[in-house]
């Protein structure tokens, strides 16, 4: 089954149209990238997904099950979202016991105390850190505590936006092998927005590349690693990659 | 060749309530006429060596060093008048972030024509002239419109441009650029790379090129200084790098994805204390 399908996607924010006739599908525990320059339109087809762009076309189907346009509560069980900016996503006065278990509070599940512990070794933190507030915390931490707080409601599908561009080389390492290990770990399922190709080389099996709202190109990671991809913009953005390996 | 600039043994130091620390430790080092690049993470001190040099480090923070020379100058002695004519003039800088750095309420044929007046006097037919030829040096193709532009009326990478034109219309002898790249697309970094790079070379400029970059910092210099926490840990050639001996500047490397990455798992610094 799909984890995700969308279909003739078309997103606009007041008169101006984003995107157009996106489609893509995403298998169930694959990892998936979006990639292209700002203003592509990738990060808007995430935020569609989430709910949190309303005025959309098309057909957007998470595990089998059409998605509404509004914030939706049985969705918010099945995908979460992981935002690029560590420092400006979590809430500056809440600790991190206080943040990892809202969700649980509004979803109305017992024993948040045993899955804040829990969802806090699984993502490397140790305990030390929980009642701690977000400006105690490195940023390498505080994206933990992001990735933390989406997989506390135990979601089968992640939403990715540039989960590492706000972070140094070395803590960009640890969280990429931790969202890798996550996925094995939980048969997670990625959906990664990005502009940084060798990172999309290390975690995802597809991509689809994107340029003026459009996608251009659905391509293989092999095709990448090889240098195969077929569009000419795709290629385009793989040799400046190449030249300048970005970090 | 005598040097364009001459740091020994500089120290930036902030109070704190566990007693003053050192953000920069001894630093030294010599520029000549040449593109240098300074590459570490965050914290480890890069910027505030940059900006030390301008003194534009501001209380409670405090710069000293043995020496601090600019083509001749004691930086160290100047008053806030005259560093106030040599900042801009002869040592501009390229800030990271053309959105938060330029003035939202001045046209951008304004503020590069400010530049330009704050350290001469001019006509104002030669200012546009200088203006318009500074544009398009950076090659914005349409300088005219440009110049009647905001700046939330232009993309991040025609921002970046922009800034780079008003910090070089003065022809300053030394470019201080601090990841003059980092908030922009990798097919607009190149560009404005490029024009940098141009520029240095044609007029004969020092460039100080500040970023977490390696291999970027490395494709555009020619020599490289890698900072850990306000020390330097290797000085190289930019050829070199690939060679490099420190078990930092080899881990930093190792750490990087690559576009044919075939590893399970990237390679962790060794971290003291918490994890990150």
């Amino acid at each position: 089954m799909n984890a995700l399908a969308i279909d003739n996607l078309d997103i606009s924010y007041g008169d101006s149209k984003v995107t157009h006739g996106i489609g893509f599908n995403v298998a169930e525990g694959e990892s998936f990238a979006l990639v292209g320059e700002s203003g592509s339109g990738k990060t808007t087809v995430l935020k569609a997904i989430a709910g949190m762009a309303k005025s959309w076309t098309g057909s957007i189907s998470v595990f089998g099950e059409q998605r509404t346009h509004g914030i939706d509560r049985g969705f918010a069980r099945q995908c979460q979202m992981v935002f690029q900016d560590p420092y400006g996503s979590l809430h500056p006065r809440k600790t991190v016991d206080a943040t990892l278990s809202e969700p649980m509070a509004i979803h109305g599940m017992g024993d948040s105390g045993a899955r804040v512990d829990e969802v806090m070794q699984s993502v490397g933190l140790d305990r030390r850190f929980r009642f701690r507030f977000p400006h105690q915390l490195s940023g390498g931490q505080r994206q933990r505590v992001a990735i933390a707080r989406a997989l506390i409601l135990k979601p089968r599908l992640l939403l990715l936006d540039e989960p590492t561009s706000a972070l140094d080389v070395s803590v960009q390492a640890e969280i990429l092998n931790l969202l890798k290990r996550l996925r094995r770990e939980q048969g997670l399922t990625y959906l990664m927005v990005t502009h940084n190709l060798p990172v999309v080389s290390f975690l995802c099996d597809r991509l689809a590349v994107m340029r003026h709202g459009r996608v251009v190109e659905i391509a293989d990671v092999g095709q990448l690693k090889r240098g195969e991809m077929q569009d000419p913009y795709s290629r385009e953005l793989t040799r400046f990659s190449a030249a300048h390996p970005q970090t | 060749m005598s040097a364009l600039l001459e740091i020994e043994n500089l120290r930036v130091t902030f109070p704190t309530a566990r007693g003053p620390i050192d953000v920069v430790k001894g630093l030294s080092l010599t520029l000549g006429r040449e593109r240098l690049g300074i590459v570490g993470e965050s914290g480890s001190g890069k910027s505030m060596t940059g900006r030390s040099i301008l003194r534009l480090i501001r209380a409670p923070g405090k710069v000293t060093a043995d020496r601090l020379r600019f083509d001749g100058v004691d930086l160290l002695a100047q008053s806030e008048r005259q560093m106030r004519a040599i900042r801009g003039a002869r040592i501009s800088m390229v800030m990271q972030d053309p959105k938060f750095s330029l003035n939202p309420v001045m046209t951008i044929g304004d503020q590069i024509a400010e530049a330009l007046l704050t350290h001469q006097k001019l006509g104002r037919a030669d200012i546009r002239g200088r203006t318009l030829a500074m544009l398009e040096a950076v090659r914005i193709n349409d300088p005219e419109r440009v110049l009647g532009l905001y700046p939330h009326e232009v993309s991040g990478g025609m921002g970046q441009r922009v800034m780079i034109a008003m910090m070089l219309i003065p022809e300053p002898d030394l470019l201080i650029a601090d990841e003059p790249t980092s908030a922009l697309d990798v097919s607009v970094q190149a560009q404005v790379l490029e024009i940098i790079d141009d520029l240095v070379k044609r007029k004969g400029m020092g460039l100080i090129l500040i970023s977490h970059d390696l291999e970027l910092v490395s494709s555009y210099c020619d020599r490289i200084l890698v900072m850990r926490s306000g020390e330097v840990v290797e000085a190289c050639d930019a050829g070199e790098l690939k060679n490099a001996r420190h078990p930092y500047t080899r881990g930093l490397l190792a750490s990087i994805p690559r576009i044919d990455e075939s590893r399970d798992e990237l390679p962790v610094l060794e971290r003291t204390g918490a994890s990150t």
